[in-house]
């Protein structure tokens, strides 16, 4: 029997790509007064429900469909959790 | 003699398909073929050009969902049988992520979008697209984007320095590669790139915007020449 499974994707920018975005939300922090603040990277957070028999069936897809479309592995890394929806 | 067929691909958000249109068809003999996403026709075209804009809102990442179209994968098909294919500005990011050109996009140094003129010059003039310039031209070509910040690992770009797939660099008025002349952040100044076998060029700039009198600059025409005359066998 299918079950749904939800793969819970993060994407973020390689260390060595400056993120612009990041730097701006860090710039108004600070602005803001929160001296402490070190550093900000944003990244990209994706649901994806699959509907497979096998947890490592829908996995490989989960991995397969991030290294395809989901990221762009020249910049960004991504990392995966799966869940089985209840 | 028959017309050269180029054909235009229009992505839903394409927005310079019709300027891109408009420059192809001031050329005599050469006849523009505009080409849907969701075709698997190349309609007889020569060349194909991917024009700028926003294909699929840009979500995800700038042109990310665009190379999955129906349309890419017949272009695909055809760039790796040694057709010429042209990328400018969002045609450049979908080629990035097609894998036809090795690198890729990310924002602009300065976080803006940028929409300017600049100043690029050719770096290799023996390709089908720059034959018709000279290495000390120095040409004045809009830019229009907001991630054209060219980025690839180091070995790549040895590897681009090393076959001469570096097409055109940002540079000053006077042809200097300088950092103050550098838009964008791009590695080395990097305006656009070839592949090794030396059909498939994709450029930030547009040179369609730089093609008639009335808009500033008629710089961007020589590409397309350079392109038509090589169809054309001339």
């Amino acid at each position: 029997m299918k079950m749904p499974y939800t793969a819970k994707i993060k994407v973020t920018l390689r260390r060595s790509i400056l993120d612009v975005q990041g730097k701006a939300v860090e710039h108004a922090l600070k602005n803001l007064g929160y001296g402490t603040v070190e550093s900000v990277r944003i990244g990209k957070y994706i649901e994806v429900t699959i509907n497979e028999e096998e947890q490592l069936q829908a996995e490989r897809i989960a991995n397969e469909i991030s290294q395809k479309l989901l990221s762009n592995p020249v910049m960004e890394n991504y990392s995966l959790e799966l869940e089985l929806v209840k | 003699m028959a017309d050269v067929l180029v054909g235009v691909v229009v992505f839903p958000g394409s927005n310079c398909d019709h300027d891109t249109e408009y420059a192809v068809a001031s050329f005599e003999g050469v006849k523009p073929v505009m080409l849907w996403h969701n075709e698997h026709d190349l309609k007889g075209a020569q060349a194909i050009i991917l024009p700028g804009g926003f294909s699929y809102g840009d979500y995800l990442r700038a042109g990310s969902i665009a190379r999955f179209s129906p349309i890419m994968q017949e272009v695909i098909e055809f760039a790796r049988k040694g057709f010429p294919v042209l990328g400018i500005c969002n045609g450049f990011q979908v080629l990035l992520e097609s894998g036809l050109l090795e690198g890729a996009l990310s924002r602009n140094r300065d976080k803006k979008f940028l929409c300017t003129q600049t100043t690029i010059k050719p770096v290799n003039c023996s390709t089908i697209f720059t034959s018709r310039y000279k290495e000390d031209d120095v040409l004045t070509i809009p830019i229009a984007h907001g991630e054209g910040n060219y980025f690839a690992p180091d070995e790549v770009i040895e590897s681009l320095e090393e076959h001469d797939q570096i097409a055109f660099k940002y540079t000053d008025s006077l042809g200097e590669v300088t950092e103050a002349a550098n838009p964008n952040g791009s590695l080395k100044n990097i305006a656009g790139i070839i592949n090794r076998q030396g059909n498939v060029l994709g450029l930030m700039p547009h040179p369609e915007r730089a093609s008639e009198k009335l808009l500033g600059s008629v710089d961007g025409r020589a590409l397309f020449e350079s392109l038509f005359m090589h169809i054309a066998g001339v």
